[in-house]
């Protein structure tokens, strides 16, 4: 064995080093053919990451498996027995290794389609992507597969290594053509740091040391790259983002909020801002075991004291008070589908983003990305491994920054609530005010392939005699404070005088349950829409006659109203006044507050009103009484009773 | 570990470095390392109703506890340590695991297949693959079903071996405790997925990215207590077949005895005593084990005799419910 050591002072120099060397994350992806576990396997040979027991035990089944006598790297990175038998790698499997200055975490990722999802699990945490192209076969689907996942989840360094040199005679021109070729396709990827370098992965040009079969290239070899890529620079040191994981309170005295540094820098004795309270306070100490901190940079681990007493726990979020991320219900974000199931727009999917766990419903799926060639594809519910553009309603408040912006607040997962599989992962799209998201009711099934719901043995006919009425839906249209629900209220009073039956769905009964969780955005407004229609179709199964009295500035909207109500009993009342007029008798601040600019999308004043082209009841409120309005509908009705 | 280059290659790194000494908020990776723990620690902490650390007496087990201690500083660890116990770790070990808890003020609770034991199973009549089935992985899912334990630490690293290379930081378990390796839950970011339904469970491992000489480091850093098992000491050892046995006290036939010899050794990793062989040492302090391991050229479960059973021994293991 060896003799006793004397090298105490390198050992102490060595043991110091080591303590400081900086942690970068690696992702690859490639299929064998690539060359990419021979590239690995290379890399942990040269660097001398391989242990002697191992290369045995690789030398074994090698001898075993081909007649070749060379070794057969993709042995020791295939780590599965059933990767090793048929040869391929289906999950993310993870090396380790040092060199002088760095540690390294390798993700090792397959390349192939339908393991997008594995591609993008080892991309998420990663510093530097390393995309192999083949030579000889030059750039193809795979590749360009690889360097868009790596660019969508936002890895800030990217290197092209051209592999298999070796068998195209190291031939400037080959390595040329490809280089060329990925630029072109790379800059709609927009990846802010992107190298390429030819090497023979199998001979070891270019990969630990510059190989001088290139001369003509005059860059790094692989390794130097890996170590001096500068991914410090990478990490966000101004947006204070501390999401509070865990609340320490182990007696009266001691209230502390434990989280890991996502980005920004804390420090004792300023002040912070909690979310959603809003509530400030100082930083009275940061709490560690090795003692107290003056300062806190990410990723560290820390535990927070505040100088005064706030309700605060799990999901909420420490920032500074004048750099606030954004706080919504609704975002747009890239959504990588990683489920068997394809993505269900009923389904209430649990979303965890930061240390917040809430619900969610995807209300629609922008478009779908052609991964090999860029293109946006029509959209559609998306399949597992399969990428597009949704937008997302959540149930609470997250708060959140774009993904490029910070990975850390822009991140989110989603989780079946059945089946509790991690089905999505997604990456928020920058800010975007929910009053412009679309306006549309796509998250509805499409009314004319439902099965009729009626299976009782009482039919709609049979309840309709019963009451003496034709059940059906009056839907008042026009601009907020025109006088549309005084006018239901109205003809309610006067239908039920007259023995009918008849009630009133508007704005306030809604939000203040059946969509209580609902915002005021597009959005909400349409999904509110939505959800009266279906009430009022209930209402009319039952026999009732349903006065629906909404703003519905969108004739697109209504039509889908009705649809869901069914057109053959939808009637729509047109109460139409100006917005001057409207504005004299409102007695909701709306457009006070709109002359102000608190309220930006009111309908008529600055967002657009669509009047029905034709409505069933045209009611000019500048010229008629809410009496004569009433008597108006009441015709209409009478008019259209046997129809 | 270290790559051999001349230093004439490295023009660029110099201007990194001078950054770096101008960036005080460096932050080494065992630093980070560290930090990643911790948050995997408090994030178990604040969505399971019960979890467990399994504690095995290791290296690895001494610094997930240092962990866990610093997650939760000032408050103690707020969950109890499980020790799957064989009845035939070495008596060190057994010492160790007392004093150590007892001084940390930690919760510990053992857990052993009794009727197995009843039956006197060990290694030598049932093989190793059927004696760790009895008293380590059927003990396992027992213990974690009597404390109806809902997550469970365990030390386990990424860099040991190649199927546990696949395992993800929160590694679900089935009603059976068993691992689907082609059916892992995605794991993107920091970004972990705790659900569970009633009798499913998550193994976590919040050592995941730690190498053996992180893990080395650490204890040296940190003047963690491990096991002095891991120091060289002369010892009476049988050689067999290679592995270098230590002598204990055990109730085994004499027809398996070889003739054992003295000399210095130490333990690479801790096991059962007749399964785990010594390596010939005379590293007695950290520093020298750390400089040991940059010459020994032989990886960390070399001398477990349970790696070796088969080609995919781990990978099955984990499959049945072994960590």
């Amino acid at each position: 064995m060896s003799e006793p050591k004397t090298h105490s002072d390198e050992l102490t120099r060595f043991l110091a080093e080591e303590g400081e060397k900086e942690l970068v994350r690696i992702s690859t992806a490639g299929s064998v053919d690539d060359g990419k576990s021979t590239l690995i396997g290379r890399l942990l040979h040269d660097t001398q990451n391989i242990y002697e027991d191992q290369l045995h035990a690789l030398a074994d089944e090698s001898a075993r498996g081909s007649a070749s006598r060379q070794v057969d790297w993709a042995l020791l990175t295939d780590g599965l027995k059933a990767e090793r038998e048929q040869g391929i790698t289906i999950d993310v499997a993870y090396r380790y290794f040092s060199s002088h200055r760095r540690k390294f975490i390798l993700a090792d990722t397959p390349g192939h389609e339908q393991y997008t999802r594995n591609m993008a699990t080892g991309a998420s945490t990663a510093d530097l992507a390393i995309v192999l192209v083949d030579a000889r076969k030059g750039l193809r689907r795979q590749s360009k597969r690889h360097a868009f996942i790596a660019a969508l989840l936002g890895i800030p360094h990217m290197v092209v290594a051209v592999n298999k040199m070796d068998l195209v005679g190291y031939d400037e021109a080959v390595f040329e053509r490809i280089r060329d070729e990925f630029s072109t396709f790379a800059t709609r990827l927009g990846i802010p740091d992107l190298r390429f370098l030819p090497i023979s992965a199998l001979v070891g040009d270019n990969v630990v040391a510059t190989s001088d079969r290139m001369p003509w290239y005059r860059g790094e070899p692989l390794l130097q790259i890996m170590e001096s890529v500068f991914v410090a620079g990478d990490r966000n040191l101004v947006d204070l983002r501390l999401p509070v994981q865990y609340v320490n309170r182990p007696h009266q005295d001691f209230r502390g909020y434990c989280g890991q540094m996502v980005s920004g820098i804390l420090r004792k004795g300023s002040k912070i801002e909690v979310l959603p309270s809003g509530k400030q306070a100082h930083v009275a100490s940061i709490t560690t075991y090795d003692g107290e901190l003056d300062e806190a940079a990410p990723p560290m681990s820390i535990t927070v004291t505040l100088d005064r007493e706030l309700d605060i726990g799990r999901g909420d979020m420490l920032i500074h008070p004048h750099n606030r991320p954004t706080v919504n219900r609704h975002l747009e974000a890239m959504m990588v589908w990683m489920d068997e199931m394809p993505l269900d727009p009923e389904t209430r999917y649990l979303v965890k983003q930061t240390t917040r766990t809430t619900t969610a419903l995807i209300s629609e799926v922008r478009y779908r990305v052609d991964v090999d060639n860029l293109t946006r594809q029509e959209a559609a519910p998306l399949q597992v491994n399969e990428i597009g553009r949704v937008v997302l309603l959540a149930q609470e408040d997250l708060y959140f920054d774009a993904y490029h912006k910070n990975r850390g607040t822009g991140s989110l997962i989603l989780i079946h609530p059945l089946t509790h599989r991690t089905v999505a992962a997604g990456m928020i799209i920058d800010r975007q005010p929910s009053d412009q998201l679309p306006a549309s009711m796509d998250v509805t099934r499409a009314p004319i392939s439902r099965r009729p719901m009626r299976q009782g043995r009482v039919t709609r006919d049979e309840v309709a005699r019963r009451l003496d009425q034709r059940p059906r839906t009056l839907w008042l249209t026009g601009l907020v404070s025109s006088g549309k629900s005084e006018i239901a209220y109205a003809l309610e009073r006067k239908l039920f005088e007259r023995g009918k039956l008849a009630t009133v769905l508007d704005g306030g009964k809604m939000r203040r349950g059946l969509s209580r969780e609902l915002g005021f955005g597009s959005a909400g407004v349409a999904e509110n829409l939505r959800r009266a229609a279906e009430t009022a179709r209930l209402f009319n199964e039952a026999g009732l006659i349903a006065i629906c009295s909404f703003v519905s500035p969108v004739a697109k909207l209504r039509e889908q109203v009705s649809e869901i109500v069914g057109p053959d009993q939808f009637s729509v009342v047109h109460v139409d006044a100006t917005p001057a007029h409207c504005e004299a008798r409102d007695e909701t601040g709306l457009y006070r507050q709109a002359r102000e600019g608190l309220v930006q999308n009111l309908a008529g004043w600055n967002s657009p009103y669509e009047a029905p082209d034709e409505p069933d009841v045209y009611l000019d409120m500048t010229q008629l009484s809410i009496d004569a309005c009433v008597e108006k509908i009441l015709e209409f009705l009478e008019r259209t009773q046997a129809d | 570990m270290l790559i051999e280059t001349p230093d004439g290659l490295f023009p660029r790194i110099e201007q990194v470095t001078m950054r770096h000494e101008k960036n005080h908020y460096h932050i080494g990776h065992l630093r980070s390392l560290e930090a990643e723990s911790i948050h995997i620690m408090r994030e178990v902490a604040a969505e399971f109703k019960r979890p467990v650390m399994l504690y095995s007496v290791g290296k690895d087990s001494s610094v997930m506890v240092r962990l866990a201690q610093k997650a939760f500083f000032p408050a103690p660890v707020p969950f109890p340590l499980l020790h799957v116990d064989t009845s035939y770790k070495f008596e060190e070990m057994y010492a160790f695991r007392d004093a150590f808890t007892k001084e940390a003020g930690l919760n510990l609770v053992v857990h052993r297949n009794e009727a197995a034991l009843a039956k006197k199973a060990n290694p030598y009549d049932l093989g190793t693959g059927a004696c760790c089935g009895f008293l380590k992985t059927r003990a396992l899912l027992d213990g974690l079903a009597a404390g109806g334990y809902d997550a469970a630490f365990g030390g386990a690293r990424r860099d040991e071996e190649k199927s546990r290379a696949k395992e993800r930081i929160f590694s679900f378990r089935n009603r059976d405790g068993g691992w689907d390796p082609k059916n892992q839950r995605p794991e993107l970011w920091n970004l972990y997925n705790a659900r569970v339904k009633r009798g499913e469970t998550i193994r976590v491992f919040p050592l995941s990215n730690w190498t053996e000489m992180d893990v080395w480091h650490y204890i040296h850093l940190e003047k963690i207590p491990i096991v002095p098992m891991y120091f060289a000491a002369e010892r009476e050892v049988v050689d067999m077949d290679g592995h270098l046995i230590p002598v204990e006290r055990f109730p085994f036939p004499d027809r398996l005895r070889r003739k054992p010899v003295r000399l210095m050794c130490r333990f690479r990793s801790l096991g059962c005593s007749p399964c785990t062989g010594a390596i010939r040492s005379t590293a007695t302090s950290v520093p020298e084990i750390i400089a040991e391991m940059i010459e020994v050229r032989t990886s960390e479960r070399a001398n477990r005799v349970i790696d070796h059973d088969g080609e995919a021994s781990m990978e099955q293991k984990k499959k049945d419910g072994y960590f």
